[in-house]
C-alpha cells in the first residue's frame, strides 16, 4: 500500500472525504447563520435545533406519511422554515429596536425548549433513517472507494451553497437585500416591503438548517442533541470567516472541514480543538474574521 | 440578607444553600462583566470549571489543605482569564460572544482529552479536610458557614468594585465606549481588568464548589453552564448588585425541585428565557428597583 507522508493514502483520503462531508455541513449551516445575521442582525442560536428539526421531520415523514427522502428533502425544509417564519412574525421582530445580544439570548431559550421537548419525547439515543434505494452503494476510484450517497451530500451542498450566493450576490432580490442590511428605512422608502423580507429571510435561513437536517439524517443517526455540539463549532465557522459574509461562510466551511479531517490523520488529539485554535490565530490578526467587515 | 444567610442552614438543606451559594458568587462574577461592562462573555463556564478542576486536583493528589487548593484553583482561574481576556477584548458585541464561547469549548476538549480529569467521570471523593488547619470541613455546617464567608468576601469585592471609581469608569464604557476613550481612558485596559477579575471570581466559586461538593467534572466546563449563568442573571436583573444572586437562587431552587421531571428541566429553562427577553428584561430585581425607584 502506498503512503503519504507516512500515512496510508487510503487513511488520509478516507479522512479527507469525513472532512468534505462534514465540511459540507459547516457551510451550509454558517452560511444560513449568515443570511440571517446580515438583514436580522440576530446570531440565530436555534440554528442547532433547527438542523436538528430537519432531520426529525424527515424521520416524521417517513414514518406517518411514507414520504421518502426525496420528498423530505423538498417538504421538511419548507415545515422547519415555516416554523422560523412563525416565531419571526410572533417574537423575534420585538426585539430589533434592542441591543442585538438579546436576541441571542432569545434563540437560545428557542434551542433550549426546542431541544428538550425532544429530548423529553425521544430520550438521547438516535434513531435509524435509512439511505435512498438510489444512492445506496458506491463506487471504486481507484485510490479509495466512494459511497455514492456521500458524494451526493458534497455536490448538493456546494450547489445549495453556491445558488444561495448567486441568488444575494447577482440578482436584483438580492441586491434589495443587501441594501436592506445597509439601511432598512431607504429601502423602505422605495416601496419595498423590508419586514417581510426580513421575516422570509429568516425563515428562508431556518429552512437551510432544514435542508442540512434531512442530509445529515441517513449518515448520522437522528438525535434531539445532534444539533447542540455541532453548532458551536458552526459558530467558530462563522468568526473564522466573517459574520455576514456569504462567500466567507463557504469557503471558510469546506476549508475547515478539510483542515478538521487531516489534523485526524496527522495528529488526532487535536482534532476536536484545531478549528478553536484557527479562530483564536485568525482573531489575532482580523478581529473581524477573515472575510469580514466592521459593522 | 447576612442573618438571613446565618440562620438559613437550620432550616433549609445546607447542601442546597451551599450550591446556591457557589452559584451566587458566580453568577454575581458574571453579572459584574455584563451588567457593568455591557460585555457577554458566553463561555464562563471555563472559569467556574478550570478553577474546579485545580482545586480538586491539588487537593486530592497533591494533598493540598482546602484554603490552598482553593486559592489555586482561584489563580488559575485568573490566569486564564488574562489569555481569554486579552484575545477576546479586542472584539465586540456578539463578536465577542462567540469568541469567548469558542475559547471556552477549546479548553472544554482540552479537559476532556487530558488525563488528569479523568474524562467523564471527573474527579471523585476530593477530600474536604481542615480549613486553616483548625475548621473540620467535614462538619457541613462548618462547612456551610466557610462557604458563606468566601462568598461575603467576593459579594463585597464585587460591591467594592461596582461602587468606586472604577466601576463608574466601567460603566460609562459601557454607556458611550468612544466617549470614554475621548475622556483619556484607555477602555480596553479597563474591560481587560473587569474580564480578569470577574474571570477571578468566578474560578473562587469553583474552586470552593468542587471542595464543597467533592467533585469538579466536564458538566461545570460545558457550554449549556454557560448559558444557565447567563440565564441566572437576566432572571435576577442585568445591572443590579443583587439581582444574580436572587436569579442563582431562583434557578437552583428551579432545578433542585424540577429534578424529576428529567428532560423537562430544560424547556422550563428555555421558556424562562424566552419570557424574560420578550416581557421583563429588567429580571425580578430590576423590576423590584424600578417599583421602589431605587437602585438594587
Amino acid at each position: 500500500m502506498s503512503t503519504v507522508f507516512g500515512v496510508p493514502t487510503q487513511a488520509l483520503f478516507g479522512q479527507l472525504l469525513i472532512g468534505l462531508i462534514n465540511g459540507s455541513f459547516y457551510a451550509v449551516l454558517s452560511l444560513g447563520l449568515s443570511v440571517i445575521f446580515g438583514l436580522l442582525n440576530i446570531i440565530n442560536f436555534a440554528h442547532g435545533a433547527q438542523y436538528m428539526m430537519g432531520a426529525f421531520a424527515a424521520y416524521f415523514l417517513l414514518q406517518w406519511s411514507g414520504l421518502g427522502y426525496w420528498w423530505a428533502l423538498l417538504v421538511a425544509p419548507i415545515v422547519v422554515g415555516f416554523f422560523g417564519i412563525v416565531l419571526e412574525r410572533t417574537m423575534i421582530r420585538r426585539l430589533y429596536h434592542l441591543d442585538h445580544l438579546y436576541g441571542l439570548l432569545l434563540t437560545f431559550g428557542f434551542a433550549l425548549v426546542i431541544q428538550g421537548m425532544f429530548r423529553h419525547q425521544f430520550g438521547s439515543s438516535g434513531l435509524p433513517y435509512a439511505m435512498p434505494a438510489q444512492l445506496a452503494g458506491g463506487r471504486n476510484l481507484g485510490f479509495m472507494f466512494l459511497p455514492n450517497y456521500r458524494a451526493w451530500v458534497i455536490v448538493f451542498s456546494l450547489g445549495l451553497c453556491l445558488g444561495t450566493w448567486y441568488v444575494i450576490e447577482r440578482t436584483k432580490l438580492g441586491s434589495y437585500l443587501r441594501a436592506a442590511t445597509e439601511n432598512p428605512a431607504l429601502v423602505q422608502a422605495f416601496g419595498v416591503n423590508v419586514p417581510r423580507m426580513v421575516t422570509l429571510t429568516y425563515g428562508f435561513g431556518v429552512a437551510l438548517a432544514g435542508v442540512a437536517g434531512v442530509l445529515a439524517a441517513p449518515i448520522y443517526q437522528v438525535n434531539p442533541l445532534m444539533g447542540a455540539d455541532l453548532i458551536i463549532v458552526v459558530f467558530a465557522v462563522v468568526v473564522i470567516g466573517g459574520l455576514g459574509s456569504i462567500m466567507g461562510s463557504i469557503i471558510t466551511g469546506f476549508t475547515l472541514g478539510v483542515v478538521e479531517g487531516l489534523t485526524k490523520v496527522f495528529y488526532p488529539e487535536a482534532s476536536n480543538t484545531v478549528i478553536f485554535v484557527i479562530m483564536a490565530v485568525v482573531l489575532l490578526f482580523r478581529p473581524t474574521g477573515l472575510f469580514g467587515q466592521d459593522k | 440578607m447576612v442573618l438571613l444567610l446565618v440562620v438559613a442552614p437550620f432550616f433549609v438543606y445546607p447542601l442546597f444553600l451551599m450550591k446556591a451559594l457557589c452559584f451566587g458568587l458566580f453568577a454575581c462574577a458574571f453579572g459584574l462583566l455584563i451588567g457593568y461592562v455591557g460585555l457577554l462573555s458566553f463561555g464562563h463556564a471555563v472559569f467556574l470549571g478550570s478553577a474546579g478542576y485545580i482545586s480538586a486536583h491539588t487537593a486530592k493528589v497533591w494533598e493540598w489543605p482546602p484554603e490552598l487548593a482553593i486559592l489555586a484553583g482561584t489563580v488559575a482561574a485568573a490566569a486564564l482569564g488574562v489569555v481569554i481576556g486579552a484575545l477576546a477584548i479586542r472584539s465586540k458585541g456578539i463578536y465577542f460572544a462567540n469568541i469567548t464561547l469558542a475559547l471556552a469549548q477549546m479548553v472544554y476538549f482540552f479537559y476532556v482529552q487530558a488525563p488528569f480529569t479523568h474524562g467523564e467521570d471527573g474527579i471523585q471523593a476530593v477530600p474536604r479536610g481542615m480549613f486553616l488547619g483548625v475548621f473540620d470541613l467535614r462538619h457541613t455546617l462548618t462547612m456551610y458557614f466557610v462557604v458563606l464567608a468566601i462568598f461575603l468576601a467576593g459579594f463585597l469585592v464585587i460591591y467594592r468594585v461596582i461602587h468606586s471609581p472604577f466601576g463608574q469608569v466601567l460603566k460609562a464604557i459601557r454607556e458611550n465606549e468612544p466617549r470614554a476613550v475621548s475622556l483619556g481612558y484607555a477602555a480596553e485596559r479597563y474591560k481587560l481588568l473587569a474580564f480578569v477579575l470577574s474571570g477571578t471570581l468566578a474560578g473562587l466559586a469553583g474552586g470552593t464548589k468542587a471542595i464543597v461538593f467533592q467533585l469538579a467534572s466536564l458538566t461545570d466546563v460545558h457550554w449549556t453552564m454557560s448559558g444557565e449563568v447567563v440565564l441566572m442573571t437576566l432572571l435576577g436583573g442585568l445591572g443590579t448588585v443583587f439581582g444574580p444572586v436572587v436569579g442563582a437562587f431562583i434557578m437552583i431552587t428551579l432545578e433542585h425541585y424540577l429534578a424529576q421531571l428529567g428532560a423537562w428541566v430544560t424547556v422550563v429553562q428555555g421558556l424562562i428565557f424566552v419570557v424574560c427577553v420578550l416581557t421583563f428584561r429588567r429580571g425580578v430585581v430590576g423590576e423590584l428597583a424600578k417599583l421602589i425607584k431605587r437602585p438594587l
